[in-house]
């Protein structure tokens, strides 16, 4: 058995403070009402600290912070911003085992995933866009002989950005990394579920920034999230979540007349042609891993891969292997480095999947694996898990067609090539697909066809930095972890120059 | 009319304890991702309803949205609002209070389907 640390012995090395206050204008401060809320790891269950449970009067002194620091920051050369966030990167990488340790505890992800992805991810995202920042170039149009017009990138000033509880560092620094380069100060609110390793993220690198080009503000949707989202005060807010609450945030937008980038989430279909299984190799065997992607992260992730459409000619055999592959995956704790799945969030996460369980079960799918809560030993008793469940059915059933946001993917069979595009774009979503075959065509027209912005296509659940990230259909609105993204947070000015002395001959 | 929509009495208790606080309110079922999947509860008017948006029923008084696309995906299915302890969920007022509303389901039978078939549509777009 592996060695690793304790709930409570991770908590101490990772330097957890009992309490956190909100971090504006570059220091920490408690909310203006004086409130706070206990902020649980889902390992346990067990409070791990306080935060403020802030109110509009907390998001108003984080946008004086912002309005103050917004000229400055939006003047500092490219040269000096970029390297701001090269050295955010470097701070970040020097403390990758603490971010890795609090951001399982905040969060109950396997400390191997935070290890090897959330992190090297969010680190290497600041030096993409300290990178891309440096690059990017305005344009210049020549219209006539005597008449130019120039193309400036301006920031937008002040921006709102609602960050998601799957991956809380790296999701932040997604909508971070490129609002700072292009020049603008932010004031985010973290998930109420998991707010504190982007507190500590801040108190690690206060030194590097401005103050009050970056403000945290915590607290409750209704509380904190309403008064950021919907206040005439910010050019433009970020949200990732779900539907109705992206519907509220657009409505809001419409009374400031500002613009929006929303990513809702999806019900990625995973499909397997029969020519994986041409062959037991490497290849089959990252096919299988391909299918059991729908764990990563416990299944919370909006491109999870929760529907998988497997060719009807390989169906069994396919099955019986990709069953084995997924009781193969390793529940543990989290902070245990051999764990490949921990905990689900929060307890109406836990809550919410198990009435997915239920209502699959009510409409006859198939479970083929898992299907239960995972009763666990030890001080994991009280936290929240569920066993990876393997569903069959058909791509009409809830299950099929709404996000779990858990370790559930919901399997069918299709017949050829035509059959696999209607069933993967039977949704309402259009986040991530995956498409796999040895058949450059069949994956590449596959790829086309899916309407989603995503298509892995022979590999899942990549997330470069430099490769565009963004919905169709209900999921959303924008492309973040590409330079694309510089283009949501900037105005474009244009310089219409006449360099002719003649009048027009008008009047 | 067949009931589409119900509530626990825990969830109908947490209704009223907010209607007191915050007057009356509405629901509408999210989708999508992180808190989606879920019934989000808003004071009546801070939620626009949608043209297109389907009234499923009221629950203690208090009218039950979906948006469209998503009913026609969960009409053969009867829903219980409940509640559980929880952690945030969007802006759903509720939250602050560490509990969370949840949606429960389960399948109408053939008949009550049938039934269903030959009802009139429900209302769509705004309260009248």
């Amino acid at each position: 058995m592996s060695k690793f640390p304790s709930v409570a012995e991770a908590t101490q090395a990772a330097e957890v403070k009992k309490s956190y206050g909100n971090f504006i204008g570059g220091k920490f401060v408690p909310s203006v009402k004086g409130q706070t809320f206990t902020n649980p790891t889902p390992i346990t269950g067990k409070p791990l600290c306080e935060v403020q449970r802030s109110t509009a009067e907390d998001i108003e002194k984080a946008l004086d912070a912002a309005h103050a620091a917004a000229p400055g920051w939006g003047s500092t050369p490219v040269a000096e911003r970029a390297n701001v966030l090269n050295k955010i990167a470097d701070r970040l990488e020097a403390n990758l085992e603490r971010f890795a340790t609090l951001e399982t505890l905040d969060n109950g992800k396997p400390i191997r995933e935070t290890r090897a992805a959330d992190l090297p991810l969010a680190i290497d995202h600041f030096r993409y866009f300290a990178g891309a920042i440096r690059a990017q170039e305005g344009g210049l149009s020549e219209i006539d002989a005597t008449t130019v017009a120039y193309h400036f990138h301006e920031p937008l000033g002040v921006v709102g950005q609602i960050i998601p509880w799957n991956f809380p560092l790296l999701m932040a620094t997604w909508k971070l990394a490129p609002a700072i380069a292009a020049g603008n100060a932010v004031v985010l609110k973290p998930a109420e579920q998991t707010p504190l390793s982007i507190l500590v993220f801040m108190e690690v690198m206060a030194d590097l920034l401005p103050p009050g080009v970056v403000n945290v503000v915590n607290g409750f949707g209704t509380e904190a999230g309403k008064p950021l989202a919907s206040s005439p005060r910010v050019r433009k807010v970020a949200f990732t979540g779900e539907t109705t609450t992206g519907r509220l945030i657009l409505q809001y937008a419409s009374e400031n007349l500002i613009p929006v980038t929303l990513e809702l989430g999806g019900k990625s279909p995973n499909v397997f042609f029969e020519d994986v299984m041409q062959k037991d190799d490497d290849f089959f065997d990252k096919a299988l891993e391909g299918f059991a992607m729908f764990a990563l992260n416990q299944g919370e992730v909006c491109t999870c891969p929760s529907r998988a459409l497997v060719q009807e000619s390989i169906y069994e055999r396919f099955m019986e292997r990709a069953v084995k592959r997924t009781e193969s995956i390793k529940m543990g704790h989290p902070l245990d480095p051999s764990t490949m799945m921990g905990a689900q969030a929060s307890n109406d996460q836990l809550e919410k999947i198990l009435s997915y369980l239920d209502i699959g079960k009510k409409e006859g799918a198939t479970v083929r694996t898992g299907g239960s809560r995972a009763v666990m030993e030890g001080e994991l008793k009280e936290g929240f898990y569920v066993k990876p469940t393997i569903f069959e059915g058909t791509n009409r059933m809830r299950v099929f067609q709404e996000e779990i946001f858990g370790p559930v993917v919901s399997v069918t069979r299709f017949k050829d090539e035509a059959d696999a595009l209607r069933i993967a774009n039977d949704t309402l979503y259009g986040l991530g697909a995956g498409v796999w075959s040895r058949d450059g065509n069949v994956a590449y027209r596959m790829g086309r066809g899916i309407q989603a912005g995503r298509v892995w296509t022979n590999c899942y659940h990549l997330y470069p930095a430099h490769a565009a990230f963004g919905g169709y259909k209900q999921s959303g609105i924008g492309r973040e972890n590409h330079k694309m993204m510089l283009d949501h947070y900037q105005q474009t000015k244009n310089l219409l120059v006449s360099y002719s002395p003649k009048a027009l001959g008008f009047f | 009319m067949l009931e589409r929509i119900a509530a626990t009495p825990a969830a109908v208790e947490l209704i009223e304890e907010l209607r007191a606080e915050n007057g009356p309110l509405l629901f509408h079922q999210s989708g999508g991702c992180c808190d989606g999947s879920s019934p989000m509860c808003y004071p009546a008017r801070e939620f626009r309803v949608g043209q297109r948006d389907v009234l499923l029923g009221q629950v203690a008084g208090t009218p039950v949205y979906i948006g469209a696309q998503q009913f026609e995906l969960w009409e053969h299915t009867h829903l219980t609002l409940d509640v559980v302890p929880g952690r945030g969920g969007g802006f759903s007022l509720e939250a602050p209070k560490g509990v969370r509303f949840l949606t429960r389901s389960r399948v109408f039978t053939d008949e009550e389907y049938a039934r269903l078939k030959q009802e009139p549509a429900l209302h769509r777009g705004p309260p009248e």
